[in-house]
């Protein structure tokens, strides 16, 4: 079945997995190639374009490691052609170095991160230990790219288009940054698969064909003064991305008095306890952000204006908390609850965390 | 080489068009110039400029980019096999070669290499080995010579410290996805006449789309090794071609597929 | 008639490495120490354009692609 002969139909109600559904949704949005490498817990990624690549007549290459596939990746996508690679936790920190090299020579591509414990090897439970490593950088030199988290199957498969678009639009890599618990869990979801219209390039490795001057994508640029240059481009187009897509989502944040900030699935804990917490009187509302960098900073100073603090809700020793700091510069007294190693916390730890804040 | 008439001389010889028109930032006397003109001259008389994507390395080779008229895409360090795999596989009708050092393609890159070559890839890896990190200044390489003396071997490289040469296009010859595997050198005229002519067929090869390809050059390095370009030739001549033998190591495709 | 010169070098690419030098079978190719070119180097001359054969090996192993060889014309084999 076609891409556009998918979003023509009415979108029906499907069970499906989390890493199954990112991998889908890569294939509907016309993804044409695939690198990846074995690592618990997003295998079923690569094993589905295993079998859906070939079928769709695309390219899909099991690499000798992240380091071949991320590489594979850079070549494929100077090409210009749509370019997705998956790994877990320990293989991001090996595809590290051609993520610094795809930001530095501009070559757009999105990379999935179910993201599992660390340090180390650590385990194959879910986490949110990679906050810092995908929002700060994972490679040497000053890059940023965008980081989409979602919190549910359903809005995994909507960002799998937006990402490639983004890198397209930006010619920059983009992590889409999931955890384990979305990567293995199983939910219906009514797939809105989209195909990017493709953008016009001039950029990319396609042969002279003795038409035209050779391109070179490269992110080397010896001279001093080229290099700075080179680097004040990036952060313009840093600049730009971050004031055009901030993306984020609030819950019942009018009337709150605590707000709890949280991303993928410490945001679905955080709705279960605000729900609870409602249904006894405590007024929590949710803020959560869908873009991790470019992080909502005035969206969120906005949005807590006049709140009695804030909870933010990390399945990590606390990463983006950094982050809500930063952006809250002391206004209000900022909280933090954090589960490591795969535990998630309950929802009433949640709400008993929330409970405290306002207790006389 | 086309043969024509300029102020009533017969050109016989002449620079390649397949060349940027730029004088090169490589050392007097260094085997790159000679290798990379070599590939130009195979790249006009097989007319592959304008169908060719090429993949640069870490090192000395690593403005590769700037000599020749066709697309290029950089590699980190020892990775341009994976980025030539996905250049080919996404554009399977271009001529897609990488041009690696001893440094980048015989330690940091040993990974992606051989699985490149497992994977039988049509590319073909043009690998210059010179003994020596020429670019950071020096240093010993998977590739030095027993008792050689590089700034990070300076007594010499020794065995029990530091192990052996790697024999590296001899292990890639092993491997069924390589469909072509040889050595040759650029010491001597003699033998620069010879290097074209394993590079013609690895390229021709790979045009066959008959797998994974390629081709040692044993060249020099003046500055690293202390010698002048002259001297530096006649060692690779006398010395490193006995640890490194020329020759062809393996052509499936002349052998034909059953020793696949 | 003009005298038939078999080589033009690029001396402005020339890096003086003499590798052509050593290789030449007629020993007529020399640096001519009384330029420096722009890279700072003696480039390479035709010391005796008589003796030189366009056989081609400077060319060969010229890592800077400086020669251009031309055939000698018949009628100026003597």
């Amino acid at each position: 079945m076609s891409a556009m002969a998918t979003t023509q139909l009415a979108p029906k109600r499907v069970l499906m997995k989390g890493n199954e559904a990112m991998a889908e949704a890569a294939i509907q949005a016309g993804c044409d190639a695939y690198f990846g490498y074995p690592i618990t817990p997003q295998a079923e990624i690569l094993e589905l374009m295993a079998r859906r690549m070939p079928e769709e007549g695309r390219v899909f290459i099991q690499a000798e490691s992240e380091l071949g596939a991320i590489n594979m990746a850079l070549g494929a996508a100077a090409t210009g052609a749509r370019v997705l690679v998956s790994s877990s936790s320990p293989g991001i920190s090996l595809m590290a170095e051609g993520m610094s090299y795809m930001a530095g020579s501009e070559v757009p591509m999105v990379l999935i991160n179910v993201m599992r414990g660390g340090p180390g090897l650590g385990s194959i439970g879910p986490s949110q230990s990679d906050y810092f490593q995908a929002v700060k950088g994972h490679g040497h030199g000053d890059y940023k790219v965008p980081v989409l988290a979602p919190a549910s199957i359903a809005e995994a498969v909507a960002l799998m288009a937006d990402a490639f678009e983004l890198a397209e639009r930006y010619r920059t890599p983009v992590i889409v940054l999931a955890d384990g618990t979305l990567g293995q869990a199983m939910e219906p979801v009514s797939p809105a698969y989209r195909d990017p219209a493709r953008l016009q390039t001039d950029w990319n490795l396609t042969s002279t064909n003795g038409e035209r001057e050779p391109r070179v994508v490269r992110s080397l640029h010896l001279r001093p003064e080229e290099l700075q240059e080179h680097n004040t481009h990036l952060q313009a187009k840093f600049a730009q991305i971050a004031e055009r897509e901030v993306r984020f989502a609030t819950e019942r944040i009018e009337d709150a008095d605590i707000v709890i900030v949280a991303y993928g699935t410490a945001a679905r804990i955080a709705r279960t306890a605000m729900e609870r917490g409602r249904s006894k009187g405590l007024r929590i509302g949710i803020f959560r952000p869908i873009t991790l960098w470019p992080f909502p900073t005035a969206e969120l100073v906005a949005a807590t204006e006049g709140k009695r603090g804030i909870l933010t809700v990390e399945l990590s020793s606390g990463q983006m908390v950094e982050d809500v700091r930063l952006a809250i510069e002391g206004r209000l007294p900022v909280h933090f609850l954090g589960r490591q190693g795969g535990v998630l916390p309950s929802p009433n730890e949640v709400l008993e965390a929330c409970r405290k804040m306002v207790a006389p | 080489m086309t043969v024509q008439l300029t102020d009533n001389r017969r050109v016989i010889y002449r620079r390649p068009d397949a060349l940027q028109d730029k004088s090169t930032h490589y050392c007097p006397g260094c085997g790159h110039g000679i290798v990379h003109r070599l590939v130009a001259e195979l790249f006009d008389e097989m007319k592959l400029t304008g169908r060719t994507i090429g993949v640069g390395s870490v090192g000395c080779s690593v403005f590769a980019y700037e000599y020749f008229k066709t697309d290029f895409v950089e590699s980190p360090h020892g990775r341009a096999p994976a980025v030539a795999t996905g250049v080919r596989r996404v554009q399977p009708d271009k001529f897609v070669f990488t041009y690696q050092g001893d440094g980048d393609l015989a330690a940091i890159g040993t990974a992606e290499i051989v699985h490149a070559a497992a994977r039988g890839e049509n590319i073909t890896a043009i690998f210059v080995n010179n003994g020596i990190y020429g670019m950071t200044g020096g240093q010993m390489a998977p590739t030095t010579l027993l008792g050689q003396k590089t700034t990070s071997s300076p007594l010499g490289r020794d065995p029990v410290l530091a192990g052996y040469p790697v024999p590296i296009t001899e292990m890639l010859a092993l491997v069924p996805g390589t469909a072509y595997a040889a050595r040759g050198s650029v010491a001597t005229p003699q033998l620069v006449g010879r290097a074209k002519s394993l590079l013609k067929r690895a390229f021709e090869l790979q045009e066959a789309k008959a797998g994974f390809t390629i081709v040692e050059i044993l060249s020099n390095c003046p500055v690293g090794w202390g010698m002048t370009a002259p001297a530096s030739m006649e060692h690779v001549e006398k010395d490193v071609i006995g640890t490194y033998p020329l020759g062809v190591l393996v052509d499936r495709a002349k052998a034909g597929p059953e020793s696949k | 008639m003009t005298h038939f010169v078999p080589l033009d070098i690029a001396t402005d690419r020339c890096k003086g490495c003499e590798l052509c030098i050593g290789a030449c079978p007629h020993h007529v190719l020399a640096l001519d120490e009384s330029v420096v070119n722009a890279l700072g180097y003696h480039p390479v001359t035709l010391t005796d354009p008589d003796e030189c054969t366009s056989c081609v090996i400077c060319a060969r192993v010229c890592p800077d692609t400086v020669f251009t060889v031309y055939a000698r014309p018949k009628a100026d084999v003597s």
